[in-house]
């Protein structure tokens, strides 16, 4: 052994990332009060968002990171590994976070009770520490432990609203979550029956040499059911509606913008660094069931969340909608589908965020989000509801928004495989779209106001500041794309090139 | 015939794997009652843990000690990941238990029927008297 | 409970031994079958016990509520810490070799505190699982 190095801030990053939201949940836990632990949370929610950011940076400059944990070296060892795509995902994830966090404590305040804020919060940074970890391990194992972290997590955030059926949503969450973790972990277990390791890039180097024997099959097939139901693809949503609807507005924002990505990020991971797209796409017929499951929740969702009277009921259909254009553009398996997917896990994180927080400012001002007590909330609230309204454009996809730059990457990469009916449905999808946000933007400015909406106004500063910033942002990133379009496109390459 | 039913009895771990796992995801979605849902849930993951240490265990193999007189030893890690599944699933029986108890607190039934009808009747009275 | 003279008894009388056979668990988990999750559930045995036996507030009133909603953390915090203090040493995070001057004093320093912190988190979250379920009334 040589002499003890010493602590280099840099090196120790991709820890750091996952160990300071996790430490940050148990001082939480032990602070008791709701307004110290805001603080807390506060602090070490905005320290994980700039560790991201570092790694971020840190991986554009100089290529993959690898960590080995408890110094053991990778396969053998737990390894954390920093690529381009994590890096991307924990960016997403640790913002929201960050940003969620700023808005929390009036809301949480308002909506859950006095001795369970701090247990609130802790929570809120465990989930955190899970998603961010799903997103940093190169281990499929640990994957699914953080998976469980995060989820377990999630069922608590979601079983604190109010209402009673909060804790049945909860419930069910569990079921079908703890379900689909269950076949993930049946599918690494295969997995690693097959090939003796659990690193993924260690896996994926074995399976080079490997026929696609029946056991891989089975182990892809058991991995992208699992996910999928993480995921909310569309017939394995039914769990998601319900889980949006009524958890309290914090929690409904975070899973809408984070949780949902993180495990499409990690069907990424399966598809395309360890198994490769060449055996995941031309031996199995993944593209049809994917881009048919996909095209339904396109259609499908969107058509049902027209029908929804309650405001978080209809973004919630919508994210099942929006999930399937992620999955559409991850099934066309090429440059600009997988460009498109990514910029859309970024560009729907940011959209939904920022409508969910609405949301929840007018949930707090009025108490209620069905759309009858909505009416002519609009001068009101004049600027939630003008954040919310932009927020909406850009999920219709409307030109110089965000949202306008993923379906054009999507609608291209459609083009590019030739698939034009594709390009149809796109547009069909878009213009139900219309019809749901049009539903919810007429309701809301040009009806005359009902008895709760008169008495509704902006809510508080530290509430209103990030729902303002995230719509803001959508207009950002709808104009300027070197973040998001141009790092998405390094990473296709990166993860069409991965495995030989 | 005949090596079919070998085929069978080598792989016995399999089949038991296989039953268990079938069983319980059976019972998670047919049963209506909470607690069962729960008791099925249990089995299915039980079954993931049978999963991986079936293939694990060599026949005559050792606990991995390094000494000189043993070559042959099964691999201790899938005991390892099994422990944490292990923990991951009591965590989730005792948070899927406890939203069980105050599920029964707040609708006064476990019975997701009974559970559903009890919203459809809260749903429509409060249609009713917000118009 | 009250007249079942034996039960109490021996219940008095079998409690310390729980609590060093889940000592002797604990760090006899260094060296073969045990640590910290098994000792945790033991040692959480004998307040449950204890519970069973002499009634809910009983076992309150030696292991408080806000004790073990402290425990709880404090067992993660423990564990995180360890590995923390060897990433401050020099190694990667949970890296024991920097603990001690000879790397395998390190590892052993290290995989004890680790156990320590899952022992009490163990028990403190099995105690809080019986006081959860064991004080809600029957509706």
């Amino acid at each position: 052994m040589s002499a003890a190095p010493g602590f280099e801030l840099g090196h120790h990053l991709p820890a750091l990332q996952v160990v300071v939201p996790l430490i940050g949940a148990v001082i939480c836990a032990m602070l008791r009060n709701g307004t110290l632990a805001w603080g807390w949370a506060l602090i070490v929610s905005v320290l994980t968002a700039a560790i991201s950011t570092m790694l971020f940076v840190a991986v554009q400059a100089g290529g993959t990171i690898s960590y080995g944990l408890g110094g053991w070296a990778p396969p053998y060892g737990i390894e954390y590994r920093v690529d381009l795509l994590s890096a991307f995902i924990l960016l997403i994830v640790s913002w929201a976070g960050a940003i969620i966090m700023v808005y929390a404590r009036q809301s949480v305040m308002h909506e859950i009770d006095a001795g369970k804020r701090a247990w609130y919060y802790c929570m809120y940074l465990l989930c955190l520490t899970g998603l961010l970890g799903i997103a940093i391990t190169g281990d499929a194992f640990n994957a699914f432990v953080f998976m469980e972290v995060s989820s377990l997590s999630m069922y608590t955030l979601i079983a604190m609203g109010k209402n009673r059926r909060a804790l049945l949503s909860s419930y069910q969450y569990l079921i079908m979550g703890t379900i689909g973790a269950t076949f993930y972990v049946i599918g690494v277990g295969i997995l690693f029956t097959l090939t003796g390791s659990l690193n993924f890039v260690d896996i994926a180097e074995r399976l080079v040499t490997m026929q696609m024997e029946r056991p891989a099959i089975a182990a892809i097939t058991f991995l992208t059911v699992g996910i999928s139901l993480k995921l909310a693809l569309f017939p394995l949503h039914s769990w998601l509606p319900n889980a949006y609807a009524y958890a309290p507005s914090v929690t409904t924002s975070f899973l809408a913008g984070t949780a949902t990505k993180v495990a499409i990020y990690l069907l990424m991971r399966i598809f395309f660094s360890t198994f490769g797209e060449a055996k995941v796409f031309e031996i199995l017929p993944t593209t049809t069931i994917l881009v048919l499951l996909s095209v339904s929740a396109m259609i499908g969702a969107s058509l049902v969340a027209v029908f929804q009277d309650d405001v978080k009921r209809v973004l919630a259909y919508s994210s099942v909608a929006q999930v399937g254009y992620i999955t559409l553009g991850i099934a066309l398996a090429n440059d600009l589908g997988l460009t498109s997917a990514l910029v859309h896990i970024f560009n729907h994180a940011l959209m939904k965020t920022a409508l969910f927080l609405a949301v929840g400012a007018v949930f707090l001002r009025i108490g209620s989000v069905r759309l009858h007590d909505l009416d002519g909330i609009g001068p009101k609230m004049p600027v939630t509801m003008a954040a919310f309204a932009l927020a909406g454009f850009a999920l219709i996809g409307t030109p110089g928004t965000a949202g306008f730059v993923s379906k054009y990457y999507l609608a291209a990469a459609v083009i590019d495989k030739g698939w034009w009916g594709l390009v149809f449905v796109i547009a069909a999808s878009s213009l139900i779209a219309v019809f749901y946000v049009g539903r919810l933007l007429e309701a809301i400015w040009f009806r005359a106001p009902g008895a709760l909406a008169q008495k509704a106004s902006d809510p508080p500063l530290s509430m209103l500041l990030p729902i303002v910033g995230l719509s803001l942002a959508v207009i950002w990133f709808g104009v300027d794309t070197r973040l998001t379009v141009d790092v998405a496109h390094n990473i296709a390459t990166m993860l069409l090139g991965g495995v030989k | 015939m005949i090596a079919g039913m070998e085929g069978l009895l080598t792989h016995y771990t399999y089949i038991v794997t296989i039953f268990l796992m079938v069983s319980g995801l059976f019972v998670v979605i047919a049963r209506g009652n909470m607690v069962k849902k729960l008791v099925g849930l249990g089995c299915f993951q039980t079954s993931v843990y049978l999963l991986y240490i079936g293939p694990a265990k060599i026949l005559g193999g050792t606990a991995p000690i390094l000494a000189p007189e043993y070559s042959v030893y099964s691999n201790p890690l899938p005991h390892v990941l099994i422990l944490t599944a292990i923990v991951v699933g009591v965590a989730t029986l005792a948070l899927g238990l406890a939203l069980t108890v105050r599920i029964n607190e707040a609708y006064g039934t476990i019975e997701e029927d009974e559970i559903f009808a009890r919203d459809m009747v809260e749903h429509a009275n409060s249609e009713e008297s917000a118009s | 409970m009250k007249l079942d003279l034996i039960l109490r008894v021996m219940t008095k009388f079998i409690l310390p031994y729980i609590l060093v056979f889940a000592l002797y668990v604990q760090f006899h988990g260094d060296f073969g079958p045990g640590g910290g999750f098994q000792a945790g559930v033991i040692a959480a045995c004998m307040i449950i016990l204890y519970g069973l036996i002499f009634g809910l507030p009983a076992a309150q009133a030696i292991v408080p509520q806000g004790l073990v909603e402290f425990l709880i953390p404090l067992g993660v915090l423990i564990y995180a810490g360890t590995g923390v203090v060897g990433m401050l040493l020099g190694g990667n995070y949970l890296e024991y070799t920097y603990l001690a001057h000879e790397p395998s004093h390190g590892h052993h320093l290290g995989i004890l505190f680790v156990e320590l912190g899952v022992l009490i988190t163990v028990a403190s979250t099995m105690v809080a699982f019986f006081f959860a379920f064991a004080g809600r009334k029957r509706t």
